[in-house]
């Protein structure tokens, strides 16, 4: 299978590849995935509690190259929005950025729910009630 | 200069070797005629080349050139010995055995025989990749036809132990059909000693030509038959009928008689670099070689780097092709179910690359490839969540993973 240019630029060059600490209060960690289904994803946020902007972005993926490139492409989108605003990240926005073959959309959806983990992890350390979504998981 | 990307998928096929092309070149111009043809020079020309190409073969695996039955390949032959078998001996009995291990041209027509009536037995294999002697032993039974289990995996390369198989089978009069495909022109087969009954091969494995392969129906001691499972004109004793591929016939019997002549020295050097090779890439830690090291052909070696992610890994390895055990493109995500039948996990059997060389394999690839299969896993496990873990001493399994 042919690999899109944006998905071999981010799986080459990954963004933002690292961890922060996750002991810190204004830190939310997302992990998504399982070992046995080939996808594992962490992606990890750091808020400014003040302004409620997403200051930082890691991540860091088990996965193909698709899974790599949309967790990469995440953080990039991450930085520099707000909480509220990284929450309408839709995973068919990262199909179309990264041109994902339709056998590839579940890496996008990991991508999403790594977000959504990720602030969720964030919205409860702070005292702020669980999403939805990150509830229906459970 | 090294040329990229290397070749090291040769377990899917071999380039051919030019002196294969050479001896078959003629055969679809100037002797282009049809070896059925009783009336003419052409016809006797494509025939006496397809004789000769038979005696080849024969000579390769130690059987009678009649024992020979032209087929298009190793899969249409699984087909013909198994269902061929099951129609001609259903007066004897309805079971089969088999191996979870098979390709899945033995193991999709053994399904297929189960929807007509056939009793089939799948036996397990050990860590190791072998079926158990005394498991096959155990599930012989009088209805018993037909043992088929491979002679050498695609996958990991493991030998299975075929003399002693067939002398079980033989005991409780069952045809013995090996799917010898791997095997056939990279190790010493001989259909006589090894007590064989059956056994398909093709030419593409073998540096030889695709769309032609070859089913062995012994003739004597049983006097095996089986069911044409084509219908035409009666070709190759009424077994497959069909006219006969000249040119692939020749190429088939060429590539036959170069794996004769050139397999000692061949073997000696593909083992050489295999090893080197694999001693090499386990130097990198939670490293693992998946099957049988001891009984396993000299120029496969699939190895497992935990903590990244097969697919991932060959999209690092950009320069090399080799397969992965892991199904990431397929809808299932389920990944390779020959690791999965050694009992690995399904995250090992995500994270194997399977390595297949070749008598065109050099030395200089070798160590490029060595560097480059170090360069990516080394990277791809910086960048993985599960080796970090590991490296703070998180024991994976204790995690809840959020199945997907």
């Amino acid at each position: 299978m042919a690999y899109s240019d944006k998905v071999i630029d981010h799986y080459s060059n990954p963004r933002n590849v690292g961890t922060l600490d996750k002991s810190k209060k204004n830190v939310g960690t997302g992990l998504v995935g399982a070992p046995e289904c080939g996808d594992v994803m962490r992606l990890q946020i750091e808020v400014d509690e003040v302004t409620n902007v997403i200051t930082d972005a890691k991540f860091k993926t088990f996965g193909c190259g698709s899974a790599i490139a949309s967790s990469s492409l995440a953080t990039e989108w991450l930085k520099g929005k707000s909480v509220d605003e990284a929450l309408s990240i839709d995973n068919m926005e990262i199909v179309e950025e990264l041109a994902l073959p339709p056998v590839k959309i579940h890496c996008s959806v990991l991508a999403e729910d790594a977000i959504k983990a990720a602030i969720n992890d964030y919205r409860v350390k702070n005292g702020l009630p669980e999403l939805e979504a990150a509830k229906a998981h459970h | 200069m090294l040329k990229l990307p290397i070749y090291l998928d040769n377990n899917a096929t071999t380039p051919m070797d030019p002196r294969v092309l050479e001896a078959m070149l003629p055969y679809f111009t100037d002797h282009f005629g049809n070896a059925a043809s009783r009336n003419h020079p052409f016809g006797w020309q494509a025939e006496e080349a397809v004789d000769y190409a038979r005696e080849q073969i024969a000579q390769l695996i130690n059987c009678d050139p009649k024992e020979i039955i032209f087929t298009s390949g190793a899969t249409e032959s699984d087909n013909l010995a198994i269902k061929g078998v099951y129609e001609m001996y259903a007066q004897k009995g309805n079971h089969i055995i088999t191996a979870t291990t098979e390709h899945k041209a033995v193991l999709d027509t053994c399904k297929h025989l189960e929807k007509l009536g056939a009793r089939v037995t799948y036996l397990q294999v050990n860590e190791e990749g072998l079926i158990s002697l005394e498991e096959l032993e155990a599930a012989m039974t009088p209805q018993t036809i037909l043992v088929t289990i491979m002679y050498g995996n695609n996958e990991i390369g493991v030998l299975q132990d075929i003399r002693a198989i067939s002398a079980i089978a033989k005991k409780h009069g069952a045809l013995f059909f090996t799917d010898a495909t791997q095997a056939v022109g990279k190790v010493p087969v001989d259909v006589i000693a090894d007590g064989i009954d059956l056994m398909a091969f093709s030419g593409h494995k073998m540096y030889g030509p695709k769309g032609i392969g070859a089913l062995y129906v012994r003739r004597k001691n049983p006097r095996v038959k089986v069911t044409a499972q084509m219908d035409g004109g009666g070709h190759e004793r009424g077994m497959r009928s069909g006219t006969l591929n000249v040119p692939g016939i020749v190429g088939l019997g060429k590539a036959c008689e170069l794996a004769r002549t050139d397999m000692e020295a061949d073997t000696a050097r593909i083992s050489a670099m295999r090893d080197r090779l694999e001693r090499e890439l386990l130097t990198l830690e939670e490293s693992y070689v998946n099957g049988s090291r001891e009984h396993r052909l000299p120029h496969v070696t699939n190895i497992s780097f935990k903590y990244v992610e097969g697919e991932g890994l060959m999209m690092g390895v950009k320069d090399l092709a080799v397969s992965s055990g892991s199904a990431c493109t397929s809808a299932s995500l389920e990944p390779s179910y020959v690791l999965k039948a050694l009992g690995l996990s399904d995250d090992l059997a995500h994270s194997s690359l399977r390595f297949g060389l070749s008598r065109f394999t050099t030395d200089e690839q070798i160590d490029y490839a060595i560097g480059h299969v170090k360069e990516a896993v080394t990277k791809l496990r910086e960048m993985s969540p599960l080796w970090e873990m590991f490296k703070e001493g998180i024991d994976l399994n204790s995690i809840e993973w959020a199945e997907h």
